[in-house]
């Protein structure tokens, strides 16, 4: 007893465990003799001095400067004086949630700050300084920001969560039920506690990463992500029940997504800037045709080095999410959705989709952007389409696979796009592409044609010397697309060449009939009945038909379309005996030049014969030029 | 080149036809005038379709002309025209005569535009600019819905209009594969529109979607026909090619419905070969049943 008083007297801090101890042994017996009035006024006395005690040990609970050691003591005490655990677990974490908070106000003036500069200026990031000091008001970069949540944040509540378990948990005191009741109460408390302070700090990572989307460093970043979660692993260690490993997971497999985004955006944007750069070459003017050839050649490869090695680039860059030293990268959620889901569908199929979908977009003139593409980048694009249906798509898949293994278990659940599908798209968008082509230049060519057909007066024209300018620049046209196709396809087969390929005139072939039926007129029925039994054994040929990959196939169905025009806009006009004559001039010229790029010489025949049928048909006197005549003239033309 | 308006001689039906008379021509034309073009080539002349028949228009190179024939037939005079002006000297090619609003209205076509003309004020109503590639070929009026039109042209489609948008045609077939030189909707069922193109076919189409009978009698006034339809298969028929002709060897310059018949047509191709042809059975039983 007189201990006792001498503690309680000193009243002294070292002495308050001695003091907490004796009152807890005296107590029950000064409960117990009360009604004696000499150990009542004991009694008096040492509540008060322990109501004392309490008081002092409550303001250095609550003191921010107290050690945990001292705050150990102190809980440890109140405890024993019966003090009720639950205000003591919510005076404990309160006092914790300040220095947190302010860690975590820390954190979040650190994304304003940066938030505010990204708004401001973009360019000057770089400035900032290492080991800025945060009352600077600098601003840190994602790593520094991430060792600075890892360091106050992060084992500031790994502290208060050991100390908390230390403090509450498996205490020896009280009754059996009566601590299982204090444990899972303390439990809750912390768990509540953690989780809201934990939500509040990932969603300042994350405002924080998605800062960092626009530009940087993925070396940097994923160091920053790798620490994170090293860091998460041991409050994950603490606190296993939380699981928030696994809600740290889920950021970083956000950040590294958002990665892949920001690289799949930045992809199309280059392959765009490419297109764009291959117009304007196209653009420029050319000097010679020959010039023009090479770099349509040089063109392609260039924008096929671009595109695979932009991906190329983009692979590597992202490659460091995966790297071996990187804690996050093994765990299986990451990875097999990252590699098959991001990696490979989002960014590398979904490029290679977006090329082939843009390059067909040139196939419809309804937008504004596609409406005047030049046709060579029509072809290149063809080109390109049937490059990446070759070889490119099997490439980059396999360049992908192989940088970003999936294995089975990992893959599962993910959609796979298969390679057959993507060549496949390819090859169809290189047909629609390469017939658009097609279709443009024979149109261009036949447009030139109808022109000259239709405004000339084929009735007053005069006896013809000379080959139309029309059709020399016809000619020359399709030598220059003949040159342009075969800088990007090759030759193709065609038909062995008859020995006279040359030596094709109109007159040679029906000279005979024709003088015939003009000198006798019942025998034209025969003709017209012998030309239609003809055509009825000669194949069909269609003009705005499919073509295929090759030089001669190219040409063909521009030189079909370029025919088949000439034939309609003649049987419009009304001839002269000389417009007739200029007629059988100009196609003999046609001839002369145009058999040898097609697949089938007789297929320029038919149509030439055609076009003189015609005329001869709508001419007012059907006379026909000496074919010697006009070989002359061709020849001198 | 000009146009004249001849008149067809009365046909004596007491008369047995003369086996004397030279053959071919029994009975010779009567002239009745010229339609002066000013000596531009004259592309076009069309009878008003609604009206008493008097009343006709012609389309020169760069003039709509409307003319009225007088009260006894014997001559007509120039009522109005109208210039096409726009830069690059727009020269008209073709036109049509629209069946409803009391033949106020005319639709021409000059290179790949279309344009409608109000008669009565002679000024353009509304224009499909770029309605086909290059050149437009043909219109024809729906004769059943007053705002439907169909074209046809050089970039081988036919398209389906309405003049109220003339921004987005309805519909673009693209079956043929060369030029498509006319297009013809059916008199009477105008889910049936007949093409012809120089890739020497003639397409027969049901575009049923667009027609005045997008659900199969959906007009309660016969009772019987509509008991029986109750019975047939209730999907509504969908657009799409009922047939394609391949019996010319050259293009197909011109094709018309019969004016008696609503199910034969006649096809005519630059060999100078006539066919004539039915709508399928099948097609026909679907549309009347």
């Amino acid at each position: 007893m007189a201990m006792f008083n001498l503690a309680s007297s000193k009243g002294l801090r070292p002495a308050a465990g001695v003091l907490a101890r004796y009152y807890t042994k005296a107590r029950d017996v000064l409960h117990q003799y009360q009604h004696m009035s000499s150990f009542r006024d004991i009694q008096q006395d040492c509540e008060v001095i322990v109501k004392d005690l309490r008081d002092c040990l409550k303001n250095h609970f609550r003191d921010p400067k107290s050690t945990p050691k001292q705050l150990t003591e102190c809980v440890d005490l109140l405890l024993q004086l019966k003090e009720p655990p639950n205000e003591l677990c919510d005076e404990y974490l309160a006092h914790a949630k300040e220095r947190l908070d302010e860690n975590l106000l820390e954190l979040r003036n650190q994304v304003n700050l940066k938030q505010d500069k990204c708004g401001g200026s973009h360019d000057d990031d770089t400035t900032t300084e290492a080991n800025v000091d945060v009352a600077n008001q600098g601003i840190m970069d994602i790593l520094e920001f991430t060792d600075h949540g890892c360091n106050n944040f992060l084992s500031n509540i790994s502290l208060v969560i050991a100390s908390y378990n230390e403090l509450f948990s498996n205490r020896n005191f009280g009754q059996e039920d009566e601590q299982q009741n204090l444990d899972a109460i303390a439990r809750e408390k912390i768990v509540k506690f953690v989780l809201s302070l934990m939500g509040e700090y990932f969603k300042i990572v994350e405002d924080r990463l998605e800062l960092e989307n626009a530009h940087g460093d993925d070396q940097m970043l994923v160091r920053s992500l790798d620490r994170f979660h090293r860091r998460l692993q041991a409050v994950e260690k603490l606190m296993p029940e939380l699981g928030v490993l696994r809600s740290g997971g889920n950021i970083i497999t956000r950040a590294a997504h958002k990665r892949v985004q920001f690289y799949t955006q930045a992809l199309q944007r280059q392959f765009a800037a490419s297109l764009t750069d291959v117009r304007q070459t196209l653009a420029a003017p050319k000097h010679q045709n020959h010039e023009k050839n090479q770099s349509l050649a040089e063109l392609r490869s260039n924008i096929h080095t671009a595109i695979v090695g932009h991906v190329k680039t983009a692979l590597n860059n992202l490659k460091s999410f995966i790297g071996t030293d990187i804690t996050f990268a093994v765990r299986p959620y990451f990875r097999g959705p990252f590699c098959s889901d991001d990696i490979r569908q989002s960014l590398v199929v979904n490029h290679i989709t977006h090329v082939i979908s843009s390059a067909q977009a040139f196939c419809n003139n309804v937008r504004e952007k596609t409406m005047h593409a030049p046709p060579s980048l029509i072809l290149l694009l063809s080109r390109l389409c049937l490059d990446f249906h070759e070889s490119t798509v099997d490439y980059l898949l396999s360049l992908t696979d192989q940088q970003f293994p999936v294995d089975e278990e990992m893959g599962k659940g993910s959609v796979v796009t298969s390679a057959a599908e993507l060549t496949d798209n390819a090859k169809t968008a290189s047909q629609l592409l390469i017939n658009h082509f097609v279709r443009i230049q024979g149109l261009t060519v036949s447009q030139m044609i109808r022109k000259s057909v239709e405004t000339r007066d084929w009735l007053s024209t005069i006896e013809p010397r000379n080959v139309r300018a029309v059709m020399k620049r016809v000619v020359e046209d399709i030598t220059a697309i003949d040159a342009e196709v075969g800088s990007l396809y090759e030759e193709g087969s065609r038909k062995a060449h008859s020995s006279d390929s040359s030596k094709w005139t109109y007159n040679q072939q029906k000279n005979q009939q024709r003088s015939q039926w003009s000198y006798t007129p019942s025998t034209g029925f025969d003709q017209s009945l012998l030309s239609n039994i003809q055509k009825l054994f000669s194949e069909k040929i269609e003009i705005f038909s499919a073509v295929e990959f090759s030089k001669v196939s190219i040409l063909t169905g521009i030189i079909k379309i370029t025919l088949k025009t000439l034939l309609e806009c003649v049987r419009l006009r009304i001839f002269s005996k000389f417009g007739l004559q200029q007629v059988q001039v100009d196609t003999h010229y046609l001839q002369l030049y145009l058999w040898r790029f097609v697949s089938d010489e007789k297929l320029v025949h038919v149509m030439l014969d055609e076009v003189v049928n015609s005329t001869v048909h709508r001419c007012v006197e059907p006379d026909m030029m000496e074919s010697s005549v006009v070989e002359v003239i061709c020849e001198r033309g | 080149m000009k146009a004249a308006l001849w008149r067809l001689p009365l046909v004596d039906e007491t008369q047995p036809p003369s086996q004397t008379a030279a053959p071919g021509h029994p009975r010779s034309l009567y002239k009745l005038c010229d339609l002066d073009s000013n000596g531009e080539s004259m592309k076009s002349v069309l009878w008003n379709p609604s009206g008493d028949g008097t009343q006709l228009i012609t389309l020169s190179d760069q003039h709509l002309k409307i003319w009225q024939l007088n009260a006894d037939a014997q001559a007509v005079e120039e009522i109005d025209t109208t210039v096409l002006e726009g830069k690059g000297q727009p020269r008209f090619t073709t036109g049509a005569w629209n069946p409803h609003h009391g033949g106020s209205q005319v639709a021409t076509a000059n290179e790949s535009t279309v344009r409608g003309w109000d008669l009565r004020s002679m000024r353009q109503v509304y224009a499909l600019d770029n309605a086909h590639g290059q050149c437009v070929r043909d219109v024809d009026f729906n004769p059943n819905k007053q705002y439907y039109l169909v074209t046809c042209g050089d970039d081988c489609k036919v398209k389906f209009w309405d003049t109220r948008n003339p921004n987005e045609s309805l519909m673009v077939l693209s079956d043929h594969s060369h030029w498509v030189w006319r297009v013809r909707y059916n008199h009477f069922h105008d889910q049936l529109v007949l093409s012809s193109s120089s890739d020497s076919r003639v397409i027969l189409n049901k575009i049923v979607s667009l027609s005045s009978e997008p659900f199969p009698h959906l007009d309660d006034d016969d009772d019987d026909e509509e008991h029986r339809e109750t019975h047939e298969s209730s999907s509504p028929p969908a657009d799409g090619v009922i047939a394609t002709y391949e019996e010319h060897e050259d293009s197909v310059y011109a094709v018309e419905w019969s004016s008696a018949d609503p199910w034969v047509f006649a096809s005519l191709s630059y060999d100078g070969r006539l066919v004539i042809n039915r709508v399928p059975r099948t097609e026909k039983y679907k549309i009347l049943l």
